[in-house]
């Protein structure tokens, strides 16, 4: 799978609730979720974001909360993937549960790059840059996650 | 090369002589737990898959507790799908309004979670089981929908920090202080991915609560759990609460460790997390006059019987500084009841608190006590991001429930003395 997008980036720490404030958890709808992503950290970002963006962070992105909200504000917003230099593990997993492409990777990026990532051979271009880096590409186990589309499919044989 | 306490459990519940850190299982759920924001996620995925029925109805547990009793309209759906839900397959363990706590403080309660289990829940304080010698780790919703499934969980086997205790904690002194004291020292991402395990001759002189309080925090460390030795204080705990067996695992003596950290217990200090990350810790030497506007005492990291002890024993006979709102919490009917019949309660109000019903409420930002903009809290939860109690522009200030009460009654926040 290849990805390519506009992106936009942020810092270290940013915590599920930024990305989706508590106060909008009476509700499990995706597109309601979406409307109020990352409201407390970024509050023109539903209003810029395109499908197919690209969100970019440093360290510890999704720290906090277990709710899956947050990737699926993200995912429904049409944002194509996430690129951080390291992921909260709830959010890691959650991510790859509900089929939200990531990518664990310390390159240089900044506000507004195109980036493009391959991910079966672990590859991010920064085409803005003309930089490349390697990451490490998932495990087998989660690679077939991802090519189910998600964990239920994975596990009810493409039923969920 | 042995195994850490963790991976000895994760080996059990996979039906492995051995694991290694690294390796991804799929595990044996134990217990799965939901609440009110997380089960219907799990709910409208499980429904997606042709299952008609959960793995087990008596391994699965609904907590009803954050927006509880309900704050609007649209909470009061969510509670209503899981409600029905939970009826629908014969959920034992559905815990609802008159009956439900918040959730990792009930389940130790209701004896649901022993020694040697592996628990998942979703929601990331599902860690402070740990406090009893189990696994157990915050996942999402999907996973919940996989485990009420299937009952199993994929999980990757973590490697391990150990945290090598010494001495005792001094007076005023608290198992808030000490994990704060640790987040500020290793940072909000110092254990990720890993386990935190706690060992040592000074284990033995912190009370379940406080372990329940300290493992509840692992996660502000980025770990997946926080575990201690199962000693004769958890045995008691145990069997107090359950009628379950307890199952003990140990460390093996070459367990493989990424670092030991060294803790003189004696040398922690009261201790408070500045906004708004965890890790900007202080403490009273190095403290500048904060005023606040709120106090709370609650949450599934101090809302327990202890703790409003501590509270009550710092208010009793005394008024709370005039213009501040001091809100506690009670964390399950239990501790409240107890709590009423100790006199505690009756010492809140004659100092000018408010009692709350067992919610997580402001601890989240959801409801009951939501800061405006500019103001300041000092809370016993666990959280203090931008907006976690309200305006983006509110502060929160993370302390013991000793500090926080010492504090209400200042106005501003200072030592329990
Ligand atoms: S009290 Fe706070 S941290 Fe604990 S479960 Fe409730 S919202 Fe989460």
């Amino acid at each position: 799978m290849k990805l390519k997008g506009t992106v936009f980036k942020y810092g270290d720490n940013v915590d599920t609730d930024v990305i989706i404030p508590a106060r909008y958890l009476n509700t499990p709808n995706h597109q309601e979720l979406a409307s109020h992503c990352l409201e407390d950290l970024d509050a023109t970002f539903t209003k810029r974001v395109k499908p197919g963006d690209i969100i970019a962070a440093d360290s510890n992105f999704g720290c906090g909360s277990s709710r899956e909200h947050a990737p699926i504000a993200i995912k429904a917003s049409g944002v194509s993937a996430v690129v951080a230099k390291s992921f909260a593990r709830i959010f890691y997993r959650n991510a790859i549960n509900i089929g939200l492409p990531i990518v664990e990777c310390d390159a240089q990026i900044d506000e507004g790059d195109q980036i493009e990532i391959d991910f079966d051979n672990g590859k991010l271009h920064n085409i803005t840059k003309n930089q490349s880096s390697d990451f490490a590409p998932f495990p087998d186990f989660l690679q077939n996650i991802i090519a189910a589309g998600g964990l239920l499919n994975s596990i009810s044989g493409g039923k969920a | 090369m042995g195994m850490t306490m963790t991976q000895k459990i994760l080996a059990a519940h996979c039906g492995k002589q051995s694991v290694k850190a690294g390796e991804i299982i799929m595990a044996d759920v134990d217990l799965a737990l939901g609440n009110d924001i997380t089960a219907p996620v799990a709910i409208n995925e499980f429904n997606k898959t042709d299952c008609k029925k959960v793995f087990d109805k008596n391994k699965i547990t609904f907590v009803l507790d954050h927006f509880t009793p309900n704050k609007d309209i649209k909470s009061a759906e969510q509670c209503k799908q899981t409600r029905d839900f939970a009826q629908q397959m014969g959920i034992v363990n559905f815990f609802d309004v008159g009956e439900m706590g918040i959730e990792h403080a009930l389940l130790p309660e209701k004896g649901l979670v022993v020694a040697g289990d592996l628990v998942i829940g979703a929601d990331s304080h599902t860690c402070t089981y740990g406090a009893l010698g189990a696994f157990s780790s915050g996942v999402g919703s999907t996973d919940l929908a996989a485990a009420m499934a299937t009952g199993k969980i994929w999980l990757k086997v973590p490697p391990a920090i150990r945290f090598n205790l010494t001495g005792q904690l001094p007076s005023h002194v608290y198992g808030k202080d000490l994990i704060l004291q640790i987040i500020g020292m290793i940072g909000v991402d110092g254990a990720l991915y890993k386990s935190m395990e706690f060992t040592g001759e000074g284990v033995k002189t912190i009370s379940i609560s406080d372990r329940l309080c300290i493992a509840n925090m692992a996660i502000e460390t980025g770990a997946k759990n926080g575990i201690f030795p199962v000693d004769q204080k958890t045995l008691d705990f145990i069997k107090e609460h359950s009628s379950r067996q307890p199952v003990v695992y140990q460390a093996d003596d070459d367990a493989e460790y990424e670092q030991v950290i060294d803790i003189d217990l004696s040398q922690v200090k009261q201790t408070v997390a500045f906004p708004h990350l965890q890790e900007n810790t202080r403490t009273f030497d190095d403290m500048p006059e904060i005023r606040i506007d709120q106090v709370v005492i609650g949450s599934c990291t101090n809302g327990r019987l202890e703790d409003l002890q501590v509270a009550a024993e710092i208010m009793h006979g005394k008024k709370v500084a005039k213009g501040i709102r001091v809100i506690i919490i009670p964390a399950t009917q239990k501790i409240y009841l107890e709590a009423i019949e100790l006199g505690l309660i009756r010492t809140f109000i004659e100092a000018g608190c408010v009692v709350s019903t067992p919610t997580c409420g402001p601890c989240l930002g959801g409801h009951m006590g939501i800061l405006a903009k500019g103001e300041r809290c000092i809370a016993t939860t666990n959280r203090n991001f931008v907006g976690r109690m309200g305006h983006t522009e509110s502060e929160v200030y993370l302390a013991s429930p000793a500090v926080a009460a010492a504090s209400a009654l200042a106005g501003k926040i200072v030592p329990a003395v």
